[in-house]
C-alpha cells in the first residue's frame, strides 16, 4: 500500500492534478471563513455590477479629508469623464482636418488633448460636415476646456435645515481625498455581482462545493451499482451474467443524457434538490464501470489464489473482498474519478437545459451558468458572471482527468513515458 | 461473407432489442412518476378559472385526448401505433403546430451541424494524437497539456467562449440562429451564405472539443502500440519507419472507432447543449424551449428522436467496425 502510494505520487501528472484539486478544495473550505454569510444573499440592486472595490459615497463625504495636489489628477479626471463617443468624435475631427492619426492611441488621453488643442479651430468648417456636427464640436471643446482648467472646482453638499430649506453643509474641493480605511463602508467584489445582485465570488465558491458534492454522490452511486453488477456478473457468471450483461449492453447504447433528461423532467422542479439530481446522474452512468469490472473479474476468477480460497471453503463475500477486490481496486478508483468529473459536467448540462436542481436552495455551477445565459451575460460583456464558472468546471475536470491519466500510467506500465 | 452476415445479424438483433427497450423507457419513465402531467397542464390552462366543474371538464377532455384514462398497456400500443405513423400529437407551446412538424424542421439542422463536426473533430484529433505519440518530445510536451485542457472544457463553455471572442468582440460571425433573422428559408445564394456564416461558430466549437478528447486517447493508444513487440521486431527486421507507423496507426485506430461508438451519445448530448448557447434551430434548442414551456409531448418526442439518432449512429459504427477489424474479417473466412 505504502509502496503503491509512493509510486502514485512519483507520477508528475497525478501530482499536478492532485495539487489543482486540493487547491480548489482548500479554497472551498477557507474562503467562507474569510468571507462568511449566505452566498445567495442579494446584496446589489440591479444586475451585473462590475468587479472592483465599491466605496460608499455617503460615508466618503463624512470621512476626514486630506488635501493632495497630484500633478496628473486633472488629466485623469478628464480621461474618465471623456466618453468613448467623444473620443470617436475627436478622431473624426482630426481626420476631417487632415491630421496624422496613424499612430494615435485613443486611450492616451494626454496625447488626445494635446492634439485637440493643436487642431481644433472653432472657425474651421471642414468640407461636408453638417452644421449640427460643427456646433456639437463647439460644445465638446467648451466642456473639455472647462474640465481641463482643473483647480478650484468644487461640489457642494446641501442638507435641509429645520425650515426644510436646503443649506450648504459641506464643500468638496477637487483636491480633497479620503483614506479608504476611514470610510465606514467599503466593499470589494473581486468578481462583481450576478443578475440577482449576488456576490459572484462567494456564490462561485459555494457552488463549486455543491457541484463537487453532486459529482461525489453521483460517482459513489454509479461506482457502487457498477461494481456490484460487475462483480456478480464476473464472479458468479452463468445465467446471472447473461441477464446483467443484457441490461448493461442496452444501457450503454441508450444515451445516459436522454435518460437523465426524461427522469429529471418527470421528477418535476419541486422535488429536484441537489442530492436527487446527483443520485439520478449516478443511476444513469454506471454501465462503464460494470463492464470493465466484469472483464477484470473474469480474468481473475480462475487464478490459483482464488481457487485456493474456494477450496478452503471461504464464503463468496470473503473471496470477493479479499481475493478479488484488491486486484481491481485501481481500476475502480480510476473509474470513480472519471465519474465524479462527468457527474459535475452532467449537472451543468442539465441546469443549462432548465432541468437542474431547484434554484432557491443552493447555488451550483450549472445554475450559475444557466442564469448568466438567461440574462445574456455573454452578449452584454459581463464576463465575470460566466467565465469563472467555465474555468472552474474545466479546472476540476482537468485536475481529475490528470489524476486519472497519472494513475493509468502507474498501473499500466505499457503506457509509461 | 457468412461470418460477416452472422456479425451483422447479431448487431441488428441488438439494435432492435435496444430500440424496443428505449421506446418502452421513453414511454414509461414519465408515467412512473407521481406527478400527473395532465393535471399540471390543466392547472396551467385553467389559470385563474375557479369554476370547479369547468376545470374538471378541461381535465377530462385532456385525459381523453392523451388517452390517460385507458389502462397502461393500451396506452402503450396507442403510443407505438401513433409513433410509427409519425404522429406525436400537438405541441402545447407552439399550438397548433404538430410535434412531428416541429421536429421535422429542426432535425435537419442538428444532423447537418453535429455529424460533420464530430467526424472532423474525431479525424483531426486522431491525426494530432498519432503525431504527438510519434514525435514525442517537444510537441508531446506542449500539445498534450493543451489537448487535455481543451478536452476538459465543457462543450457549452467552449461555445460561450467562441461566441464572445469571435461573435461579440471580433464580430467575425453572427452569434445566434441558423440564418439571419430577417430571412425566410428558401433556396437562394443569399440564404445559403447566411446559413454558412451562422454555421461557423457552432461547428468549430464542437470540432475543438472533440479534437482535445480524441487526441489524448489516440496518443496513449499509439504509445501502447509503439511499445508492442511487433514494432520492435519490425525495427530489427529493418522495415522502414514510415511503414511501421502505418501499421501502428491502423492498429491504434480500431479502439478509437469503438471509442467513438461508445461516446457518440455523450458527444451528441454535449453538442445539443452547445446548440442552446447559439440558439441554433436544431433539436437542442427545441428541447430547451420544450422544457422551459413544459411542452410535454414535444419533450417526449425529442428524447425519442435523439435516442434513435444515437442508436442508428452506434449501429452504423458497429457495421463499419466489422468491415475494418481484421478479427471480424478473419471470422468471415472460418
Amino acid at each position: 500500500m505504502k509502496n503503491t502510494l509512493r509510486q502514485v505520487f512519483h507520477s508528475s501528472k497525478f501530482v499536478a492534478g492532485f495539487i489543482i484539486f486540493v487547491a480548489i478544495l482548500l479554497t472551498m473550505f477557507i474562503y467562507p471563513l474569510i468571507n462568511p454569510g449566505n452566498p445567495l444573499q442579494q446584496i446589489g440592486v440591479g444586475t451585473f455590477a462590475k468587479p472592483g472595490t465599491y466605496v460608499s459615497l455617503y460615508d466618503a463625504t463624512k470621512a476626514p479629508v486630506s488635501t493632495f495636489r497630484l500633478p496628473d489628477a486633472a488629466e485623469k479626471r478628464l480621461g474618465s469623464s471623456l466618453s468613448e463617443e467623444d473620443k470617436v468624435a475627436m478622431v473624426e475631427w482630426f481626420e476631417a482636418v487632415g491630421a496624422d492619426i496613424s499612430d494615435l492611441d485613443t486611450n492616451d488621453t494626454e496625447k488626445m488633448l494635446e492634439m485637440w488643442d493643436e487642431y481644433y479651430d472653432p472657425s474651421a468648417k471642414p468640407k461636408g460636415m453638417i452644421r449640427a456636427k460643427i456646433l456639437y464640436y463647439g460644445r465638446l471643446d467648451k466642456s473639455l476646456k472647462e474640465m481641463g482648467n482643473g483647480d478650484g472646482d468644487s461640489i457642494s453638499i446641501a442638507e435641509p435645515n429645520e425650515e426644510g430649506v436646503l443649506e450648504e453643509t459641506k464643500k468638496i474641493l477637487d483636491t480633497d481625498y479620503v483614506n479608504t480605511k476611514e470610510v465606514a463602508n467599503v466593499k470589494t467584489l473581486p468578481l462583481g455581482t450576478d443578475n440577482f445582485g449576488r456576490d459572484v465570488l462567494k456564490e462561485l465558491v459555494s457552488a463549486t462545493g455543491t457541484s463537487i458534492r453532486i459529482g461525489l454522490i453521483a460517482g459513489i452511486v454509479a461506482t457502487l451499482i457498477g461494481l456490484t453488477l460487475g462483480l456478480l456478473a464476473g464472479y458468479v457468471g452463468g445465467f446471472l451474467d447473461d441477464i446483467i450483461m443484457f441490461v448493461t449492453n442496452i444501457f450503454t447504447v441508450i444515451p445516459g443524457f436522454v435518460l437523465l433528461i426524461l427522469i429529471s423532467y418527470s421528477i418535476g422542479q419541486e422535488q429536484r434538490g441537489a442530492a436527487v439530481v446527483a443520485i439520478v446522474i449516478g443511476f444513469t452512468s454506471w454501465t462503464w464501470t460494470a463492464r470493465s469490472v466484469r472483464s477484470q473479474v473474469i480474468s481473475l476468477r480462475n487464478r490459483d489464489h482464488v481457487n485456493l480460497s474456494k477450496l478452503s471453503g471461504h464464503s463468496l463475500v470473503r473471496i470477493v473482498l479479499t481475493d478479488i477486490l484488491p486486484y481491481i481496486a485501481s481500476y475502480v478508483v480510476m473509474a470513480f474519478i472519471l465519474q465524479v468529473s462527468s457527474g459535475i459536467l452532467s449537472e451543468a448540462q442539465l441546469s443549462l437545459l432548465g432541468l437542474g436542481p431547484k434554484t432557491t436552495e443552493v447555488p451550483t455551477l450549472g445554475l450559475m451558468m444557466n442564469w448568466a445565459m438567461l440574462y445574456s451575460a455573454h452578449t452584454n460583456g459581463s464576463w465575470w458572471a460566466y467565465f469563472p464558472v467555465i474555468l472552474t468546471i474545466t479546472l476540476i475536470s482537468f485536475s481529475l482527468n490528470l489524476m486519472n491519466t497519472g494513475l493509468d500510467q502507474v498501473f499500466n506500465p505499457t503506457l509509461r513515458d | 461473407m457468412k461470418g460477416y452476415r452472422k456479425y451483422f445479424g447479431k448487431k441488428l438483433l441488438w439494435f432492435v432489442i435496444t430500440f424496443i427497450v428505449a421506446v418502452i423507457l421513453n414511454f414509461i419513465l414519465p408515467r412512473l412518476m407521481p406527478a400527473d402531467p395532465v393535471a399540471s397542464i390543466t392547472g396551467k390552462l385553467a389559470g385563474g378559472n375557479s369554476d370547479a366543474s369547468a376545470v374538471a371538464e378541461i381535465y377530462k377532455r385532456y385525459q381523453k385526448e392523451f388517452g390517460t384514462d385507458l389502462p397502461m398497456i393500451q396506452q402503450f400500443f396507442r403510443f407505438c401505433k401513433n409513433a410509427i405513423h409519425g404522429n406525436f400529437g400537438l405541441s402545447f407551446s407552439q399550438y397548433p403546430r404538430s410535434v412531428s412538424n416541429i421536429i421535422a424542421s429542426s432535425i435537419g439542422w442538428t444532423i447537418a451541424l453535429q455529424l460533420p463536426a464530430i467526424l472532423v473533430g474525431w479525424l483531426l484529433g486522431n491525426i494530432l494524437g498519432a503525431l504527438a505519440a510519434y514525435i514525442r518530445k517537444g510537441y508531446d510536451k506542449v500539445l498534450l497539456p493543451i489537448a487535455l485542457f481543451l478536452g476538459n472544457v465543457p462543450a457549452f463553455g467552449m461555445a460561450v467562449i467562441m461566441l464572445v471572442i469571435f461573435g461579440v468582440y471580433l464580430k467575425i460571425a453572427p452569434i445566434s440562429g441558423g440564418y439571419a433573422f430577417d430571412m425566410i428559408p428558401h433556396l437562394s445564394w443569399n440564404f445559403i451564405k447566411s446559413v454558412i456564416s451562422h454555421y461557423q461558430l457552432p461547428f468549430w466549437s464542437i470540432v475543438i472539443i472533440s479534437i482535445g478528447g480524441q487526441a489524448v486517447g489516440m496518443r496513449s493508444m499509439s504509445i501502447y502500440e509503439l511499445n508492442a513487440d511487433y514494432v520492435k521486431y519490425s525495427r530489427f527486421l529493418g522495415i522502414k519507419d514510415r511503414k511501421i507507423v502505418g501499421y501502428v496507426f491502423r492498429n491504434a485506430m480500431l479502439p478509437q472507432v469503438t471509442g467513438l461508438a461508445m461516446s457518440i451519445g455523450t458527444m451528441i448530448g454535449g453538442a445539443l447543449v452547445a446548440e442552446i448557447i447559439f440558439s441554433y434551430p436544431g433539436l437542442g434548442s427545441t428541447m430547451y424551449s420544450a422544457v422551459t414551456s413544459a411542452d410535454y409531448p414535444l419533450i417526449s418526442a425529442t428524447t425519442l428522436i435523439i435516442t434513435i439518432m444515437v442508436l442508428v449512429m452506434t449501429f452504423l459504427l458497429d457495421i463499419i467496425y466489422g468491415f475494418i477489424d481484421p478479427r471480424v474479417k478473419a471470422a468471415q473466412f472460418e
